[in-house]
């Protein structure tokens, strides 16, 4: 067992597909489900399963690419650390294409902004070793999926008395942007497909609000095609024999209470706060922010930095198309003033962006 | 971001673990798990391992699967 090829048979995908348009008949409304992670909006749009649905069903994308919820101005004090002689800004590669109020970290990196990408938050303090008088700031983004590891590196360098490390935190939470979305009512969604490596930290329990208090049926899903196939099967299975529940199609990695160490680990070095979700505005208790005694990590707690931010926003449709209201198709850029070389909007910067991955799978 | 890929364990020291898919080797920090040996899979995410993979219930999924279709 591979864990991959087995869940990439090409005559197991079209059976199931065959399974999923004869339950469609079943159902005669027009169903929308949403696959909340961005990882899942690469599989649906590579091997085409948008196009394979029957008329009534509806794939929609969520809020789950942390790239594209990260406000204009964490960018902006990104790119202002970066200016700093005494400063090395570590971040992701997904980071640097974002466009901030007036430039990107990329184009900053360019002229001279002192700004390295890692694979690993744990690589920063290397960094940070080798260079003992720099400040080695890592720009601390990402869902459950990711902040363990960041905590866990934050833990480390408390240990290890690392003293130029500090993270610019903007991590955020899944479970409180879906029930933002739910309890507004901006969305109309029939199904979650829920993210499957979030789902793998905080387990299948933490959905079980969706289910019990919108009477909205949700299966944790894995990321071949295969999984996602048979998840959008046990999700019409679901609606057709109104069976609202839970489902962990990802059982060779999602236990019911996920990974208890990793959640404990973020626990101990983050608080939950309020935190604002780019073209979706402030959501309560959505983010993270660090604990009283590591505040020593806060880089906003080390430089005072301060941020004009750009007042009107152009005409991208990034908040409507990551609560799933609109599609790519809407937005009078796509494709024309907005493209992956030329992004206007953060959706189509990460190559998980929705308008990203409709730019490249889905264009009609 | 939150791509993260099934690697096999080659080797555990420490905290850490170096583990394998194809021809790439990469050493992962492995103290987010409990007990990691060589010869398991684990779900490698940022240079952490996040989780093991479950052999048994991977081929239940299968079955599920096969039963369907
Ligand atoms: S196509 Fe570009 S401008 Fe339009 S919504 Fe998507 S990212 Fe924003």
């Amino acid at each position: 067992m591979k864990y991959i090829e087995e869940f990439r048979n090409p005559e197991k995908q079209r059976k199931i597909v065959e399974l999923i348009i004869e339950s469609a008949k079943f159902i005669n409304f027009k169903i929308t489900l949403m696959e909340v992670c961005g990882t899942h909006t690469i599989t649906i749009g590579k091997y085409g399963i948008r196009k394979l649905m029957p008329k009534n069903i509806h794939l929609v994308s969520g809020p789950g690419c942390p790239v594209c919820v990260t406000p204009v101005d964490y960018i902006d004090i990104a790119i202002e650390l970066s200016k700093r002689n005494d400063v090395i800004v570590t971040t992701f590669g997904d980071l640097m294409r974002v466009p901030g109020s007036f430039s990107t970290l990329e184009k900053e990196k360019a002229n001279g902004g002192k700004i390295v990408v890692l694979y690993s938050p744990f690589d920063a303090l290397n960094i940070a070793k080798k260079y003992p008088d720099k400040n080695i700031i890592f720009l601390s983004v990402g869902f459950e999926t990711t902040t363990p590891s960041i905590a866990q590196t934050i833990k480390f360098a408390k240990r290890e008395r690392i003293k130029n490390f500090y993270i610019l935190v903007g991590n955020k939470l899944i479970p409180p942007i879906l029930e933002f979305l739910l309890k507004k009512k901006e969305i109309n969604i029939n199904g979650f497909i829920c993210p499957g490596h979030v789902s793998v930290i905080i387990g299948t329990e933490a959905y079980k609000f969706i289910p019990e208090k919108y009477k909205i049926p949700c299966v944790i899903s894995g990321f071949e095609p295969l999984d996602i196939l048979y998840s959008i099967y046990l999700l019409l299975k679901c609606i057709i024999e109104n069976k609202i529940v839970v489902i962990n199609e990802y059982k060779r990695a999602v236990k019911d209470k996920g990974n208890t160490k990793a959640k404990e680990m973020i626990y101990e070095i983050f608080d939950v706060c309020d935190s604002e979700w780019r073209g979706i505005g402030i959501v309560p208790k959505s983010g993270l922010k660090l604990k009283e005694e590591f505040l020593d990590f806060d880089v906003l707690k080390k430089f005072k930095v301060e941020v004009k931010r750009k007042i009107k926003n152009n005409k991208c449709l990034c908040g409507e198309i990551l609560k799933g209201t609109k599609l790519p198709f809407d937005c009078p850029l796509f494709g024309k003033k907005c493209t992956p070389e030329n992004p206007v909007g953060p959706c189509m910067v990460s190559s998980e962006g929705t308008c990203s991955a409709y730019f490249k799978y889905e264009r009609k | 971001m939150c791509l993260a890929i099934p690697m096999k364990v080659e080797s555990v020291k420490g905290d850490f673990a170096v583990v394998s898919i194809g021809k790439i080797k990469k050493n992962v920090n492995i103290s987010l798990l409990k007990n990691v040996k060589k010869g398991e899979y684990l779900i490698v995410h940022a240079g952490f391992a996040i989780e093991k993979l479950d052999e048994k219930e991977a081929k239940k999924t299968l079955e599920f699967l096969k039963e369907i279709i």
